[in-house]
């Protein structure tokens, strides 16, 4: 929780500076933000190849276990291409795009943005952004606060489907906690795959 | 996008090859402060947007709306999961 809050700290530090004006415009028409997120990219790639676990966890994977993650993903995009019926002003890829976050809020809001500027223009894609920003900053707070409500109606891998990629760090506690101990092994797992998905599904559904 | 895949790759390559190289395992202080940077940006690009700062409400509804299907759909696939392929094997996990 406490990093969630950091990165919002930022968000909205971000946001004062530029609505109180301060900044020449010429510092706002540079667009250095594409090359910081390639930066990040390649850092991500990064600690993925030296991962001393990567090994083992890729030889721990069993079967039946894969469909815990395939659930989530799968659950999630058909449910955020149904909502975007509801929601007129965006597509369903927009909405899909959106939902393949999978509550990795940081990474998410900053590709859709990158991503959607070449077919939405500065604008649009900054407005898409920002509601992946608070669609995956909600998801973790759902994920959080109604783990013990998931558990009950929904059975026990509930609450770790509904944690999307922070299973591994953020949601682990709660996670523990409602679904029982051994559920811990899987929820880790199921992170590390959703967390592995999100560079890949959302720069897709923003390429449709 | 291939570009961003492409550097990610890259990086996997080079992680894997380098992986042994101890400054590699502390990477992710390093990630977290790129994305407080990035975060802090899109704040900026976000704060100077009359058009976001005014519709502020109907954009945290659609986020709001999207989030709720994503995490209940997620939730009914976890039940069929669970119904149909953990029970059974719960002991054996």
């Amino acid at each position: 929780m406490k990093g969630s809050l950091i990165i919002v700290g930022f968000f909205v530090l971000g946001c004062l500076l530029g609505w109180t004006k301060l900044l020449p415009s010429s510092l706002l028409e540079q667009n250095f933000t594409v090359y910081v997120l390639y930066f990040l990219m390649f850092q991500v790639g990064l600690s993925i190849g030296s991962d001393k676990k990567l090994k083992e966890i890729l030889s721990s994977i069993r079967p039946h276990l894969l469909l815990v993650p395939m659930a989530t993903i799968v659950g999630t995009l058909i449910a955020s291409a149904l909502v975007s019926l509801l929601i007129s002003r965006w597509s369903m890829y927009d909405c899909l795009a959106v939902g393949s976050g999978f509550a990795y809020y940081s990474l998410s809001s900053i590709l859709i943005t990158e991503l959607k500027e070449a077919s939405l223009g500065v604008q649009v894609a900054a407005e898409l952004g920002t509601i992946a920003l608070m669609a995956n900053i909600f998801r973790e707070i759902i994920a959080l606060l109604g783990a013990p409500l998931f558990v009950k109606y929904f059975g026990r891998l509930a609450p770790i489907c509904a944690g999307g990629a922070t299973t591994m760090d953020t949601t682990l506690p709660v996670i523990t906690r409602y679904c029982g101990k051994d559920m811990v092994f899987i929820s880790i797992f199921h992170g590390i795959l959703v967390d592995l998905s999100v560079p890949f599904f959302v720069p897709f559904f923003c390429s449709l | 996008m291939f570009i961003i895949i492409g550097i990610m790759f890259g990086g996997i390559g080079i992680g894997y090859l380098f992986r042994k190289i101890a400054f590699l395992q502390k990477l992710n202080a390093s990630i977290s402060y790129t994305i407080y940077l990035l975060l802090f940006l899109l704040g900026i690009s976000v704060g100077t947007n009359e058009t976001i700062m005014n519709n502020l409400g109907t954009l945290g509804l659609e986020a709001f709306l999207i989030a709720l299907a994503g995490t209940l759909g997620s939730v009914v696939a976890a039940w069929v999961v669970y119904r149909f392929f953990f029970k059974r094997k719960e002991s054996n996990i």
